[in-house]
């Protein structure tokens, strides 16, 4: 192929993902990292401030207290996500890949509906679910015996950050699911049916065969999850509103940055500071993606069929 | 990406106001948060200024309550807002005025209808310059079921004392929630509580001057005294109230199941649409004092675009927006918002005109936060919020909520570190 055609084709078939790659992610991006260098002045002009922000946000005490409590938040979130949310998810796909299932297109479409809803319904439903005024979970708790068991968990210091990131999971566990579904769907029926016929039950089956094959979708499950849960926001804003109460005790870092960039009430909103958390939450979740490639992906075996 | 996910809506946004473009001349454009109020502005408050100047075109474009300072602000930038521009109270609009977004109104003839504290929110700290005409403003107080006061005999308490005794009497029937207030959204702590009962411990607008001038601390037995009150509330507020939303707040009272409601006087429309039998009464004043003060706070102003290419129409709209018959038509068009103005307003609806007499029988101040002690970090209103639930939740002391509130405003608002 002569070179100037093959320049023509590069560029045709790269062109527009570069540039839509370019405009509204990497641009994006620079401008925000560029932005948390300067400080924001009350007549609307920059100044620069070079690492000024950053010191602000991690030692100043009034910035750094809301900073590491929200980063405290966002990690329980995240644990709570990867010890309920993927392992639940896991066995989901597992019985759902179960060969003499009944009504299994059902199922699936049924746990993996909440993943498609706006968060706002989600929010709201619950809401609804666990007022303790109309809810229906109290008078469920009652018919067993347990009303004393109920209490208004989403406002309770103690109990709100794990009951928003239960109802988060409730929402998204459709999507490990599906993918670790998809990853048992793929394995050959043939190694399967070896071990079958090497005297292996159900269950060793899945532990010995299946479970090594499908140990990359975990890994990338893990990491979708963690992506997600650091860039959070829309649950617990429409559920607690932007100061995340009580006391802050579901702030994390979406909301602690949406409140610093747009305000609220009678905060006004500071760009730069703002720009800073958004760098700090980039920052971490690059950090987390090195720490599992390096650590993690290169040590996971991967087989072809 | 979050960064992405913004960038990408702020550049949608902008976009999309670009291409609506700014009007015609010969034509007011108005921008508002008011969305609610789109009805209003169209069937009555229009026709009846156009019914003075036909030569003037009136168009108003409001944008959802959330939305509306970004988005101003965004326009402003652009070049597109309208030529009027609905002013929120204090620092919000304070800083389009310093941005030279907000053009001075002070030379327009009905200014003088108003009063200094109905102007504080739209002039500058030095009191010179006002950049908004005061339009309305919301009281604070307690509506009650009438309903239920007669079934269990109550009258509407005038003293703190007579409060609680109301209050435990209808905890006693156990049919009724006696105060409905959720502490989940926290603005409803701080709102209707602290900012609603607070002033008769403070003063009203001697408290309020004297913290902004470092003369009064948030430490004083004033404050601390207000919280100890709030904290009294818990056990008379529904079951779960921790985790009852300001909706929820809303359906409790408008079901007629709740008796006494911790309210703004914009609930009034809210509950007429449920048909709820109901009077108000002013925050009960606490033993040993005689003097009684309201929270009657300045909430909307409305300004004109610097940038206008339509100056003069603006300014005689602006001037009708200060005249006696604008104040008639949005006290009673939009009940539980008063009109700032000195003129004298008859309102139909009776609660709302239970709320306005108040200014008469007490003193007036404004929400002790809003002007110039929130520019700061920590955020004083964000603080109250939190503060305020925590004291009602049962979490935090009220020695303890008042030294975070001082402690905070110390930081950074230098007479307070004198």
């Amino acid at each position: 192929m002569p070179q100037g055609t093959y320049l023509r084709l590069l560029v045709f078939f790269l062109g527009p993902a570069l540039v839509l790659y370019s405009v509204f992610s990497i641009y994006p991006l620079l401008a925000t990292i560029l932005n948390s260098l300067y400080s924001h002045q009350k007549d609307g002009s920059f100044l620069w401030n070079g690492l000024g922000n950053f010191h602000t946000l991690l030692f100043d005490p009034t910035w750094s207290e809301p900073f590491w409590n929200a980063l405290k938040n966002n990690f329980v979130f995240f644990l709570i996500h990867m010890l309920v949310q993927n392992p639940v998810g896991l066995m989901l796909a597992a019985l759902l890949s179960l060969p003499r299932l009944r009504f299994r297109a059902t199922y699936r479409t049924l746990i993996f509906m909440p993943t498609m809803l706006s968060v706002v319904v989600i929010g709201f439903a619950w809401q609804l679910i666990l007022s303790p005024l109309w809810g229906i979970a109290k008078m469920f708790l009652q018919t067993f015996g347990l009303g004393f068991l109920f209490a208004p968990w989403l406002g309770e210091e103690s109990s709100a950050l794990i009951t928003v990131s239960l109802i988060s999971v409730w929402q998204f566990v459709g999507i490990p699911m599906i993918l670790i579904y998809t990853a048992l769907l793929a394995i050959p029926d043939e190694l399967i049916d070896a071990a079958t016929v090497d005297g292996l039950n159900q269950f060793q089956a899945f532990f010995w065969v299946k479970l090594p094959l499908i140990w990359p979708t975990i890994g990338l499950v893990s990491v979708l999850t963690f992506v997600n849960n650091f860039n959070a926001f829309d649950l617990i804003y429409a559920m607690k509103g932007a100061l995340a109460g009580p006391n802050f005790a579901t702030d994390i870092m979406g909301t602690l940055f949406y409140r610093t960039f747009f305000g609220n009430q009678l905060q006004l909103g500071d760009p730069s500071m703002g720009s800073t958390i958004a760098t700090m939450m980039f920052l971490i979740i690059l950090i987390g993606i090195m720490v599992y490639l390096f650590l993690v992906q290169r040590r996971i075996q991967r087989y072809s069929f | 990406m979050l960064n992405k996910g913004l960038k990408t809506l702020l550049l949608g946004a902008a976009a999309g106001l670009a291409l609506s473009g700014a009007a015609s001349a010969g034509t007011l454009t108005i921008e508002s948060w008011r969305n609610d109020d789109a009805q209003i502005w169209k069937d009555k408050i229009i026709p009846a200024f156009q019914a003075k100047h036909p030569d003037i075109t009136i168009e108003f474009t409001p944008t959802a309550p959330k939305e509306y300072n970004a988005a101003l602000n965004a326009k402003l930038e652009g070049g597109t807002a309208g030529d009027i521009i609905t002013c929120r109270p204090f620092d919000a609009s304070l800083e389009l005025f310093t941005k030279g977004h907000l053009a001075p109104v002070n030379e327009l003839a009905s200014m003088a209808n108003f009063s200094d504290v109905a102007k504080s929110a739209w002039t500058t700290d030095d009191g010179k310059t006002t950049f908004c005409v005061p339009m309305a403003s919301v009281i604070h107080g307690f509506i009650y079921n009438k309903d239920i006061f007669k079934e269990l005999g109550i009258e509407e308490p005038k003293t703190e004392e007579e409060f609680f005794a109301v209050l435990e009497k209808i905890k006693a029937n156990g049919t009724y929630v006696p105060l409905v207030l959720g502490t989940n959204d926290q603005w409803e702590a701080a709102t209707m509580g602290f900012q609603n009962i607070g002033p008769n411990y403070w003063k009203g607008e001697e408290g309020r001057k004297a913290l902004i001038d470092g003369t009064g601390k948030l430490t004083d037995p004033a404050y601390v005294s207000t919280f100890a009150t709030l904290a009294k509330w818990s056990p008379y507020m529904g079951e779960g109230f921790k985790a009852q939303t300001y909706p929820d707040s809303q359906n409790l009272f408008g079901l007629g199941k709740g008796a006494i409601y911790a309210a703004g006087s914009w609930d009034i429309s809210t509950f007429r649409g449920q048909n709820v039998n109901m009077g108000a009464f002013k925050p009960p004043v606490p033993a040993g004092t005689t003097d009684c003060y309201i929270s009657d706070h300045t909430d909307i102003g409305i300004g004109m675009n610097a940038k206008t290419k339509n100056a003069a129409d603006a300014k005689v709209f602006l001037d009708w927006i200060g005249s006696e018959e604008f104040a008639n038509i949005l006290g009673n068009e939009l009940p539980g918002f008063f009109p700032l103005s000195n003129a004298k307003v008859q309102l139909k609806d009776d609660v709302a005109q239970t709320f306005v007499n108040w200014r008469g029988e007490c003193k007036s101040t404004i929400r002790n936060s809003y002007q110039i002690l929130s520019r700061g970090t920590p955020n004083l209103e964000n603080e109250m919020w939190n503060v305020s639930a925590q004291v009602i939740n049962g979490a935090m002391t009220p020695e303890a909520a008042a030294a975070q509130l001082q402690d905070g405003l110390k930081k950074w608002y230098p007479p307070q570190q004198k």
